[in-house]
């Protein structure tokens, strides 16, 4: 397991932006009455959203929203990795995949891009616009190396293309997210050797169709 | 071109697998989602599970559990207690990419199947936990679902005559709450530690109800099983392993894909037709891990005529636990793919259980020195001990997963440890003794 703490610097007070706070409601909705708790991740994912990151007074706030006990949501922050803990990049927050099927394709020479380009790993970057990790299986394995970069993820990365990536964070742009070998998703590059059959997107398949193996009844009828 | 592979397109269930096509209601409709949805319910209850039972198809998850049969461990009539569906989207066995594909672009396929199944339960709702860093994915699913509330698909006084809401959920980045009992903590809102068994999810799941969690592949296929017949399902792959599956295959093919094919194709035909093959030709393969990182892997010799299936994987003493093919040619060192594994498993162990918290990091921190070959040739049978001490001593399958990919390292490349030992130990001019395994 990964121990986790929470940051020592933390910040005065915490506050829900109206948006953040509609957003949690609506999550809370899902679950029935009195199961609020049930939203405690999807709202320390709103709150993370929200500021970057998940401080104590955020904790705080989540708990006295959903009716938990402090100590319940501390433990949710520090169980789930996705909860960082301290401040991370204004730019990016860079999680790069190090599980072995990336490891096969080559994510050691993308984290040392990130190494040379931003600094050790899980460290706020000098300039504060970055912050890299290596995270693990990310399930995008057939589209491996691959990162994901703030929500999002990049994938068939080389070290030249992420270096780019970053340099585009970097000043300002959103780069587009996706395989970055030139096919769409996950078909084999250079064009899929499967569903080309047209006639599965001809409506036929919408037509109207009788039941196999219907009940008896149904077959007299 | 010639048909490349086993299975014919208009066998395949996952028309839109690449998202060439559009994933909206309009075009999920348009081959064949939510086709006769109606009638298939208005068979009844038991027709659904039988003909799902007699469909032959196995849980697409891992284990390999008939999923007519667990429907059928649900309470007959429900009584103070709601009946609810949970669906495992949690995908994150290491190799595994295939639910993100169905929930990114055939994501009517899956809310089908959800009403089908929670109609068979009894069920009035169903949750879709989706694993946190799949954003993307459940901004998609998201929209699926409103498209079905809004054609009235599903929701209150739905055309099909059932109550039935869907709800999307995430997590928050934990492997472990891809185990059905942990997966229920942490949708109730807590830390993803799994539970004992028994009381099972079929008595006491969801908030204390009776819950049966499905993967996301076994719900999804199950409309089109039920619209083409179980027959034809039966049809594709050896007995007691039928139909189609998602086979995602990764590391080193010239061109890693996911592709649906039939169950049992064999390990070549599925590389060199979809894949490219190995890299660098067949002969440079050296091992497979076959189901995504918890199966032991399986050399070079026995994958020539292997077919794919979960009957003849597990009789080569490994699986096909998700059909996450992880392919190692010959330039991979073995040892440390293996130690990379065992620091994810460390890193995931939920820390509920001593051998599993414990042993993970001894096992990784033992495989690190394996890597280098800092180790005495004797602690290959002591760390081969100690996966047997973890295995089958936990609460959950994390332990035994944590050691099957290091047994099946000893198992068959015991000599590649034994030669890196050998050739750290020829490096150092004046070898005395060796360091303590435990630290």
């Amino acid at each position: 397991m990964s121990v986790r703490r929470l940051c020592a610097v933390q910040p005065e007070n915490f506050e829900f932006k109206p948006e953040t706070l509609e957003k949690v409601n609506w999550w809370i909705k899902k679950y029935p009455e009195n199961r609020r708790q049930s939203a405690v991740i999807p709202a320390l994912w709103l709150v993370q959203k929200q500021e970057g990151w998940v401080s104590e007074p955020a904790i705080t706030a989540v708990a006295k929203l959903l009716n938990m006990p402090q100590i319940r949501v501390y433990e949710v922050a520090t169980f789930y990795t996705m909860f960082m803990l301290e401040p991370v990049g204004s730019a990016a927050l860079i999680q790069v995949c190090g599980t072995t099927p990336c490891q096969l394709r080559g994510s050691e020479a993308l984290m040392k891009v990130c190494k040379d380009r931003i600094g050790p790993k899980d460290k706020l970057s000098a300039d504060g616009k970055f912050y890299w990790q290596e995270v693990e299986c990310l399930g995008a394995c057939t589209n491996a190396p691959m990162a994901m970069i703030n929500d999002y993820y990049y994938e068939d990365l080389t070290p030249e293309n992420l270096a780019q990536i970053i340099d585009d964070f970097a000043a300002g742009k959103q780069p587009k997210p996706g395989p970055y070998n030139g096919r769409q998703t996950s078909e084999p590059l250079g064009g899929a050797t499967s569903l080309l059959d047209a006639s599965l997107y001809d409506g036929s398949a919408a037509k109207k169709i009788k039941i196999p193996n219907a009940p008896e009844a149904e077959v007299k009828a | 071109m010639a048909i490349k592979g086993i299975l014919e397109d208009k066998d395949r269930i996952f028309t839109n697998l690449y998202g060439f096509q559009d994933w909206g209601l309009e075009g999920a409709k348009q081959r064949g989602a939510w086709n006769a949805t109606k009638d298939i319910l208005s068979f009844g209850r038991d027709w659904i599970i039988t003909n799902v039972k007699n469909s032959g198809l196995r849980g697409r998850g891992g284990a390999g559990f008939s999923t007519g049969l667990k429907w059928s461990f649900m309470p007959k009539e429900v009584k103070d207690r709601p009946h609810y569906l949970v669906v495992n989207a949690d995908e994150s066995e290491p190799g595994t990419c295939k639910d993100r594909e169905i929930m990114r672009h055939d994501p009517h396929l899956l809310i089908e199947g959800c009403l089908i199944a929670s109609f068979a339960m009894q069920a009035h709702a169903a949750y879709i936990y989706l694993r946190g860093e799949y954003v993307h994915e459940r901004e998609r699913l998201e929209a699926a679902v409103r498209q079905a509330y809004e054609a009235k698909l599903i929701g209150k006084n739905n055309i099909h005559g059932w109550d039935f809401d869907v709800f999307v959920h995430h997590g928050g980045g934990a492997y472990i709450c891809g185990e059905e009992t942990a997966l229920l903590e942490s949708l109730e809102g807590k830390k993803g530690q799994p539970r004992l068994k028994p009381p099972f999810p079929a008595g006491a799941g969801l908030y204390g109800c009776p819950t049966t969690v499905n993967n996301v592949e076994s719900i999804a296929v199950v409309g089109t099983i039920l619209r083409r017949g179980a027959e034809w399902f039966t049809g594709f792959g050896a007995p007691n392993n039928a139909g189609t599956k998602l086979f995602c295959v990764s590391g080193h093919v010239e061109r890693p894909c996911n592709v649906e094919e039939a169950m049992s194709i064999p390990f070549r035909k599925l590389i060199e037709d979809h894949c490219g093959g190995i890299r660098g030709g067949w002969g440079n393969l050296k091992a497979v891990i076959p189901g995504g990182s918890s199966v032991p892997m399986i050399p070079a010799e026995q994958c020539e005529d292997l077919p794919m299936d979960f009957d003849s994987l597990r009789a080569l003493g490994s699986g096909l636990g998700t059909a996450a093919v992880i392919v190692m040619d010959k330039s991979t060192d073995l040892i440390k793919a293996i130690a990379r594994l065992s620091y994810f498993y460390k890193h995931e162990s939920c820390g509920q259980c001593t051998p599993c918290r414990e042993g993970t990091g001894w096992m990784w921190r033992v495989m690190e020195r394996m890597v280098k070959g800092d180790a005495d040739p004797k602690e290959i049978d002591t760390l081969l001990e100690v996966t047997k001490q973890v295995e089958g001593h936990t609460i959950c399958a994390l332990g035994d997963a944590a050691a099957w990919p290091i047994q099946g390292l000893i198992r068959h490349f015991r000599h590649e440890i034994e030669d890196r030992i050998t050739l750290y130990r020829s490096s150092k001019s004046n070898f005395a003794g060796h360091s303590i395994a435990a630290e």
